[in-house]
């Protein structure tokens, strides 16, 4: 059943979805991670709340001159307008008074989306007995699409996507440093402006499938999710527009597989999953990364320690230290150093009565600066400076190491 | 208007309104000045998948199963921000976003899972509440307010509120000093031994308890709103806490009270036949009070702009 889905064999409005919510998310991902880049994720959140109303004036605005209203591009034109003037809410209360964007998010959001609801409450009166449904927008419905709908949002979704290829040089540079953008004599409040335009239009376009209040998401966990795999902004796009459009199609193949599985919600769970991935297994940003790196790093400061106990002849106590030699064959089981254990021993406590010396001579200062107890002193100073260096050394030291 | 109806029908869900306007409010303050004013719309995201696994869990719709649900949520949701954001040095806004909506969506996916269809729960009501329906019919007139037997069938949810409402006020006097330390200087407030970690933690868990007994009454749309607004609009007053403090809780009870009335008797008013929501209209006053805020407060712009 499922790979019937994945195949687009599930029939006519399965495919229609499918293919819509794929390219939703890939638009929404690719978008999202110029919010995210900018520290400004939570705007998408003022946006889709704000849509709420327009989508109740402009059925209000067709029911009064005679039409249906629920022909769809007119809603969307109605959430474009006033989420769009939710935004300007958000940056006039930002820039003019001294709330904080979060605070005038919260205002934007909730206050929107209050009058939505008001809104609703007298469409229910007016259109008593008529069902508008427009309740649907909410979390997104896509039980009833028509190939209209479906052109609607791969139009709208190859727009944004175009303009994201087209602005990405100069968003980027927004997103990371404003200052220097408007050093660089670039207009930043017009690319500000344009970024949280390209937001709200997919917010608009999404409001179909998977509803106001989970757009946002589409927006900010692919974004994020994609940080964790790259330091570059193309990659990190890319990737975006590519765990946004993954989540779009699987979750809407999920969906049309049985009843009971929203669209909306199951692409935000399948999102939350490549995300939650991520988390764990991306090389560098990684949790599992950490680990090993904490591990690898735990082990160094062990073997060195244990290593110079050795040259002194002190006794090692410490467990994990005795393992990880063992482990390494620096020692026999009952504690004794073996051939190879006494030489690295010697050779680390050479190196530590190097970097003794250089800390203690304020004309190293510089090379002093990368002492950290671990880095060996032949990686800092060339052969020359280490041969200057061991002049230094007493007699006891160089046989040491000399030794191995 | 004032009458035995009005006691019956408006008295209630006015003081229901005013009490969990004025018990988010408070924490809003503070979470406002800490620049965390998004925790309370994370939070009431979240409520709804704790209502549903409440009702899974229990089978029955109740209050005390469903608010410890929506509290147990709440708690899971600002675990998961607080590990994302350390593990994978995710910025909070951006955290807060992936956590309350992922939850939603599950809330939604279980909703629509289990059978809930012989009972009535379902988004709309998470979101907006039913604050109309909180009404007093044992309420013959103001003389009832006298009589035992007649307060007994209030609706539970005032005394619910009431004393939320308390317990908030009374926290928020208990911890007055560490709480205003560790806002405005934590450096500060740590070197004098506040436990800085542990204040921000309860105030958060403050705002969760008053988020979660307010959604049950009034719906979370509400809950953001009384979160955000009245602090918001108060900050625009004064450079003083006490003061906007004082002046949050007057908006907060201003926009409860206009809100209710201008939902209930606004539309006969103009003609209309129904009422419009309630929980809606509360939420638009309190933004018309806070954009008059932002237009005419007196403290409206940053210091050291003009």
């Amino acid at each position: 059943m499922l790979l019937e889905a994945l195949t687009l064999q599930l029939g006519y409005n399965a495919t229609l979805v499918t293919i819509g919510a794929a390219l939703l998310g890939l638009a929404a991902g690719a978008t999202g991670t110029f919010l995210f880049l900018g520290k400004r994720a939570l705007v998408s959140d003022a946006i889709s709340h704000a849509t709420l109303p327009g989508v109740a004036l402009a059925f209000m605005a067709m029911v009064a001159l005679g039409g249906d209203g629920r022909a769809l591009p007119g809603l969307l034109l109605g959430s474009a307008i006033s989420s769009a003037v939710g935004l300007l809410c958000v940056s006039a209360l930002t820039n003019r008074t001294r709330l904080s964007e979060d605070a005038a998010i919260g205002a934007v959001l909730s206050v929107f989306f209050g009058l939505g609801v008001v809104l609703l409450t007298v469409i229910q009166s007016m259109s008593s007995g008529r069902q508008a449904g427009l309740e649907s927008f909410l979390l997104g419905s896509t039980a009833g699409m028509l190939w209209t709908d479906a052109l609607v949002i791969a139009l709208g979704g190859a727009l944004v996507l175009a303009l994201v290829a087209l602005l990405r040089r100069p968003m980027t540079m927004v997103a990371f440093d404003p200052e220097f953008a408007a050093g660089a004599g670039m207009n930043v409040r017009r690319i500000e402006l344009a970024m949280m335009g390209l937001a709200l239009a997919i917010t608009v376009v999404g409001l179909k499938i998977v509803g106001l209040i989970l757009i946002v998401a589409l927006l900010i966990i692919p974004a994020v999710a994609a940080r964790f795999w790259s330091e570059r902004v193309d990659h990190v796009v890319l990737l975006a527009g590519g765990i946004g459009g993954v989540s779009g199609y699987v979750g809407a193949a999920i969906s049309a597989t049985a009843p009971g599985l929203p669209t909306g919600p199951i692409v935000v769970l399948v999102a939350f999953g490549l995300f939650a991935l991520s988390l764990v297994l991306a090389p560098g940003r990684g949790v599992l990364a950490a680990i090993l790196r904490h591990r690898r790093f735990q082990a160094r400061v062990h073997v060195r320690q244990g290593l110079l106990a050795l040259a002194q002849g002190q006794p090692i106590y410490e467990p994990l230290t005795l393992r990880l030699m063992r482990g390494r064959g620096l020692i026999r089981a009952d504690g004794v150093a073996t051939k190879a254990g006494r030489a690295q021993a010697a050779r680390a406590l050479l190196d530590e009565r190097r970097w003794q010396l250089l800390r203690s001579d304020p004309a190293h200062e510089e090379a002093a600066a990368h002492y950290d107890g671990l880095t060996p002193l032949e990686s800092v100073l060339t052969p020359d400076q280490l041969r200057a260096l061991d002049r230094g050394l007493r007699p006891g030291d160089v046989q040491a190491g000399a030794l191995q | 208007m004032m009458g035995a109806e009005f006691v019956a029908l408006s008295l209630p869900p006015i003081l229901i309104g005013i009490f969990a306007a004025v018990a988010c409010a408070l924490p809003g303050n503070f979470l406002l000045l800490r620049k965390q004013a998004l925790i309370g719309d994370a939070i009431s995201h979240v409520v709804l998948p704790g209502i549903v696994g409440a009702f899974l869990v229990t089978g029955v719709v109740a209050a005390w199963p469903m608010m410890i649900g929506a509290g147990v949520a709440a708690l899971i949701a600002v675990g998961m921000i607080e590990a994302i954001r350390r593990l994978g040095g995710i910025e909070p806004g951006a955290a807060m976003g992936v956590v309350f909506t992922t939850l939603f969506a599950a809330g939604v996916l279980l909703l629509e899972q289990s059978d809930t269809s012989t009972v009535h729960l379902d988004v709309e009501h998470a979101l907006y509440g039913n604050l109309e329906s909180l009404i007093w019919l044992d309420g013959m007139g103001w003389h009832s307010l006298l009589d035992a037997g007649a307060l007994r069938g209030l609706p539970p949810e005032l005394p619910r509120m009431a004393l939320t409402l308390l317990l908030v006020i009374a926290l928020t006097w208990l911890f007055w000093r560490p709480l205003t330390l560790s806002t405005f200087d934590e450096g500060f407030a740590r070197s004098l031994g506040v436990p800085v970690g542990a204040v921000g933690l309860g105030l958060v868990i403050v705002a969760a308890i008053a988020a979660v007994a307010a959604f049950d009454a009034v719906g979370s749309i509400i809950v953001i709103a009384m979160f955000i607004c009245p602090p918001a609009a108060a900050r625009l007053m004064t450079n003083r806490l006490e003061v906007q403090i004082a002046w949050s809780v007057t908006f907060a009870t201003l926009s409860a009270v206009l809100g209710y009335v201008l939902a209930g008797y606004g539309p006969l008013w103009l003609g209309f036949q129904d009422a419009v929501s309630a929980a809606g209209m509360i939420a638009t006053v309190s933004g018309v009070i806070l954009a008059l805020a932002a237009v005419f407060g007196p403290c409206r712009t940053r210091a050291g702009t003009a």
